[in-house]
């Protein structure tokens, strides 16, 4: 066992714990824990934009960014949250184009803006440009650059560290446990503050968008310790991934003109979105998908739909919406145009599909894709552990795996990687603060006793079960009961087969135990997080009786302001039991009201 | 169809020097080279050990040698390997465990090259303005996903590892070139040396590699003349 000492640490690589690392390093002892190369997170492959309101092609202000956000989480987004990060966003870019970050240009040579999904023009209800991009891989940009940064500002980082326990002690954050991927050896990490930006826990679900690394370990670690989880049952399932691989398709295609089709060859998002159409928000349309199929009308009667970005398709609606260019001259496209805006997502439909999107449509579905709940925060970064939003001292997390809220119960496009920039900064900011005016507090007696425990029971279990099974069926479970529409039966049944797989889970033995890189015991530990993380789920959506944002019951259709205006928080007890609490949302300017597109 | 599977292994702890393993894999077509590895891990041989994480090819930790090519095995598929597949570790880089390599060397020459945005000129207070032309220039070099695969698939690099390696020019090519930055002076010095871009003796490998496509060896040679001729036009 190594002890290290760090004031600062950060968990995590991505957007949010290298922003995070940056800044908490300008004056704290600073070190970034990583399981991954940081160039390998999960940020990386973010394509289409990052949302800010700098008006460079068209009017925009925060103040819509923020109505539009707080309108996107069908409230349940906390209002002082959503303002800060709104307004903080116009400066966010220009940093991070001081930085280096290569965003695409407009004619004279600014950032350049496109459109995307619930981004209005609140005078007129059109979408907006406000997604700043760098082609389509916009969140690989951020995260190159941004590694860059921390490389030129020596930054101390521990790559391919699994962490795997959280220390508390006195109430206040005192370090983390991880191990050393490469040899298989436990480190402590002692700390006087420490951020979480572990991302999020996509891997749950069968169809997904998300990288293996996404098992959720930094919120399955926090509940363990008994940090609850805030809103666990909105997650957001993008409307377009490609069919049967869940590989994502950018909003920023329906942004550059193109269209949703489904198997009668029709435009059916114009029915369920009159205004902004196939630029409605995420959950919106891919319910608007299910209920397609569900109507046979997906394509040749199977469970997807097209989309189209084809350049006589996107000419033909551009004519019929009116699309025009800034200068005010019909949007005309043409195929070279569409592979310069849209190359990797060319790429993907060529190497995966044999499709290439130019000259045909791209079959698309439902997959799942972001965690709006997570480790409660508040603004700036402080993870909350109660009603009362109490602070527990020393203790961050930023980006993905927190809630702080600013997406409630559905998220905007471009607004994650907003998220992790902002959030990150400010959470690092706050801890490098706190650092200077805390002192350690003393390491438990046996630091690294219950992380020991969790790994050691992989080592010596009866060996009757398979991890790879339990994987598959969570993921075939939850895709199908836990998806886009939900209903009590589906849900317990849901509940009842995840417990199934926790006491089945109890039975698996690895093969490997050696200790140079044993990725089979990490496996198994992930596939523990994911199995607690699907059941806090579960629970918190069977027990939210009404639809709001990505949370859609068909047997409780609407949203009920009176009842459930209001976040859940889930702690799952020693004894494995969860209990549920509740706590307000903080509204100031926008008061709920019907949400129409 | 059924895959026949032939992996480098190799674990530190219980072998003496590396061996081959053969698996049989029932695959559909359109699988991935890394679907059939985590069918191999998760149901033959849970010891197999190899980096993966976004499975799409964005991330850029599954460069492996597949049937004697430098792929993403998450890029490749079944249908394009055919039947009988070899995976092997990329050349040059000490290997670890299995597919698992040491990276650290890697890194050490991407960082060489002062891979990030220099330019001490007061900020303004919003965007650095650049033309769509300047931007355009360096666009190629921006889509470097740090996998590798160009670098452990060059001979200059394999001959002598001190060769900062193709990946480490296209990171410096993407400063060099771009308008913004004020460093070109500093990273072409870097790359005027025995180990820098002469070194580069224009085998097209680290392009075949690219599973972005890339045009390295294009870039080195921009690279080259901005050396020889002082100019970055």
């Amino acid at each position: 066992m190594k002890i290290h000492q760090f004031e600062v640490l950060v968990v995590g690589a991505g957007g949010a714990g290298l922003m995070a690392g940056l800044y908490a390093s300008k004056t704290a002892k600073t070190a970034v824990i990583s399981k991954l190369y940081p160039t390998r997170s999960h940020t990386g492959t973010a394509q289409g934009g990052i949302g800010a309101a700098l008006g460079n092609i068209e009017e925009d202000h925060p103040e819509w960014h923020t109505y539009d956000t707080v309108k996107g989480s069908d409230y349940l987004g906390d209002q002082d949250a959503i303002e800060f990060m709104c307004f903080e966003a116009v400066e966010a870019i220009y940093e991070l184009e001081h930085m280096g970050l290569p965003f695409d240009r407009t004619p004279d040579g600014k950032i350049s803006q496109r459109p995307f999904g619930g981004h209005t023009n609140n005078i007129t209800g059109k979408p907006v440009r406000r997604a700043c991009h760098a082609a389509d891989r916009t969140g690989h940009m951020i995260l190159q650059t941004l590694y860059q940064q921390c490389i030129k500002n020596n930054v101390t980082f521990f790559d391919e560290y699994q962490v795997i326990d959280l220390l508390l002690v006195n109430g206040a954050a005192a370090g983390v446990v991880a191990v050393e991927l490469a040899t298989g050896e436990m480190h402590v990490f002692h700390a006087k503050a420490i951020i979480f930006a572990t991302g999020g826990h996509g891997r749950i679900w069968e169809i997904t968008s998300n990288a293996y690394a996404y098992t959720g370990d930094g919120i399955a670690i926090a509940i363990r310790r008994g940090i609850p989880a805030e809103d666990m049952e909105f997650f957001q399932f993008h409307p377009t991934g490609i069919y049967k691989m869940g590989i994502l398709i950018t909003e920023g295609v329906r942004g550059e003109g193109g269209i949703l089709i489904n198997g009668k060859g029709e435009r059916f998002m114009e029915k369920y979105a009159p205004t902004v159409k196939d630029l409605a928000s995420r959950d919106v349309i891919s319910r608007a998908i299910y209920l397609e199929i569900r109507e046979g009308r997906g394509i040749n009667g199977q469970n997807y739909m097209y989309l189209d970005v084809r350049p006589e398709t996107v000419n033909k609606y551009a004519v019929i919406d009116g699309r025009k260019r800034p200068d005010g001259s019909p949007l005309v496209v043409t195929g070279e145009q569409i592979l310069a805006k849209l190359p990797d997502i060319v790429d993907f439909c060529r190497v995966y599909l044999g499709v290439d999107p130019i000259t045909q449509p791209m079959p698309i579905q439902p997959t799942a894709h972001y965690t709006m709940g997570g480790i409660p925060t508040n603004k700036y970064g402080e993870v909350v552990i109660d009603e009362k939003n109490t602070a527990l001292p020393g203790m961050y997390a930023a980006g993905e795996c927190a809630c702080v809220s600013v997406h409630g119960a559905n998220r905007l496009g471009t607004n994650s990687l907003l998220d992790l920039v902002v959030f990150g900064k400010h959470a690092g900011l706050r801890a490098a603060k706190f650092a200077k005016g805390a002192s350690f507090q003393s390491l438990p007696a046996d630091p690294t006793g219950f992380a020991r425990a969790q790994l050691e029971q992989y080592l010596k279990a009866d060996g009757k079960e398979n991890a790879f099974d339990i994987g598959v069926e969570m993921k075939k479970e939850m895709f199908d009961n836990m998806g886009v529409f939900r209903i009590e039966e589906g849900m317990k049944h849901a509940l009842e087969k995840v417990r199934e797989l926790k006491e089945r889970h109890k039975h698996v033995r690895v093969q490997d135990a050696g200790k140079i890189f044993n990725i089979e015991l990490i496996n198994a530990w992930e596939l523990g997080n994911l199995l607690d993380l699907a059941e806090v789920t579960t629970v918190s959506a069977i027990a939210r009786t009404e639809s709001r944002g990505g949370h859609s019951r068909e047997d409780y259709p609407k949203r009920d302001d009176k009842k459930w205006l209001k976040h859940t928080l889930a702690w799952m007890r020693d004894d494995g039991t969860i209990d549920l609490k509740y706590k307000p949302v903080v509204i100031t300017k926008f008061q709920p009201k019907e949400r129409v597109y | 169809m059924q895959v026949t599977i032939r992996i480098f292994r190799y674990n530190p702890e219980k072998d003496k020097k590396p061996r081959y393993a053969t698996y049989k894999v029932e695959a559909e077509p359109t699988d991935r080279v890394l679907d059939i590895l985590e069918k191999v891990k998760g149901y033959q041989d849970g010891t197999l050990s190899f980096r993966r994480s976004c499975a799409h090819g964005i991330c850029g930790s599954d460069a492996m040698r597949i049937n004697g090519f430098n792929r993403l095995a998450c890029k490749t598929l079944a249908r394009d390997t055919g039947t009988r597949i070899t995976v092997e570790p990329i050349l040059g880089l000490r290997v670890l465990k299995d597919l698992i390599v040491d990276m650290e060397p890697f890194f050490e020459n991407y960082r060489s090259v002062k891979p990030w945005f220099i330019n001490d000129e007061p900020e303004p207070a919003q965007e650095r303005f650049q033309s769509q032309e300047d931007r355009e220039r360096f666009d190629d070099t921006t889509k470097c996903i740090l996998c590798a695969c160009c670098t452990t698939s060059c001979p200059s690099f394999w001959a002598n590892d001190q060769y900062v390696g193709p990946a480490a020019i296209v990171a410096a090519h993407r400063f060099i070139f771009d308008s913004r930055d004020r460093a070109a002076a500093e990273r072409l010095k870097i790359l005027n040396d025995v180990f820098g871009v002469y070194r580069c003796h224009t085998i097209f490998n680290c392009t075949l590699a690219c599973p972005r496509e890339i045009q390295i060896t294009k870039a080195i040679g921009e690279v080259k003349a901005a050396i020889a001729t002082g100019s970055l036009k």
